[in-house]
């Protein structure tokens, strides 16, 4: 099969450009995003995992990295797109079985995705500050 | 098709009416599967992770080396790791069109995430083994 060296132009169907900006379709952008962002973060874990291997010299310097400003940063934006991406997964495995499209519970179901993600990764981060004061 | 063609026929005409494959879903399948299993290891994982926040190093060492944690922890990566490979490939070919950059981007997901997850894997278990 031979390629034709220039593409001819023709009609494209309708992208993201031609649409108004609907939730269903940013939240599916942001689960997309949010998945890519894990995919590089898990060198975090591995950085984690590998430095208590390693070591105390290894892990300490793991542990000023996390407790870095930049670190906490990053450890913040980590831990809501995880929260993210698993409550967007549960969305898309009830609608997998063919329920929740109705208007209602579609939009419910991501507003429910977006406003539990942000609550718990507060939670979480409200608990771990707790345990940092504390346990030992 | 680089091979030369034995006659005049398309592809498509020569598989046509000989129903599917039996096969192409696989990572659609397995996608949802590790999908099922991420959320129960993810809470084990999360729930791990802050009972070890401050902790000093030897705790931590004992705590993740130790059988239950040992465990979930392993069985979170083999899922997590699985579930990346697929959802990085299915980012790949949505957006790289070109072969040459395709490809390589396809095989480089692959050892990154072989490579990522064998080295959190084997960190948890020699923690756990003391070795």
């Amino acid at each position: 099969m031979a390629e034709a060296k220039v593409p001819a132009e023709r009609p494209l169907s309708p992208h993201l450009t031609i649409y108004r900006p609907l939730l269903s379709m940013m939240m599916s952008i942001v689960h997309r995003i949010t998945g890519a962002a894990l995919y590089i973060g898990t060198l975090l874990l591995v950085w984690w995992l590998l430095a208590a291997v390693s070591g105390p010299g290894a892990y300490a310097s793991f542990q000023s990295a996390a407790a870095s400003f930049i670190g906490r940063i990053v450890l913040f934006g980590y831990t809501w797109a995880l929260i993210h991406h698993m409550l967007g997964g549960m969305r898309y495995l009830i609608w997998d079985t063919g329920r929740g499209f109705g208007a209602a519970e579609r939009e419910w179901l991501l507003r429910a995705n977006l406003v539990g993600s942000i609550l718990l990764t507060i939670i979480l981060w409200v608990v771990g500050g707790y345990l940092m004061g504390g346990l030992r | 098709m680089s091979a030369r063609p034995s006659n005049m026929r398309t592809p498509l005409g020569r598989v046509r009416g000989y129903g599917s494959a039996k096969s192409g879903t696989d990572d659609f399948i397995r996608q949802r599967l590790t999908a099922i299993a991420n959320i129960p290891l993810t809470i084990g994982a999360v729930l791990i992770v802050i009972s070890l926040i401050g902790r000093n190093h030897a705790s931590v060492a004992q705590i993740l080396g130790s059988t239950p944690v040992a465990i979930v922890m392993v069985l979170f990566i083999i899922s997590v790791f699985y579930h990346m490979r697929i959802g990085m490939q299915a980012i790949i070919e949505d957006y790289v069109h070109e072969e040459r950059a395709k490809y390589p981007l396809l095989i480089l997901n692959t050892f990154f995430t072989i490579a990522a997850g064998f080295s959190a894997i084997y960190a948890i278990l020699k923690l756990s083994f003391g070795v």
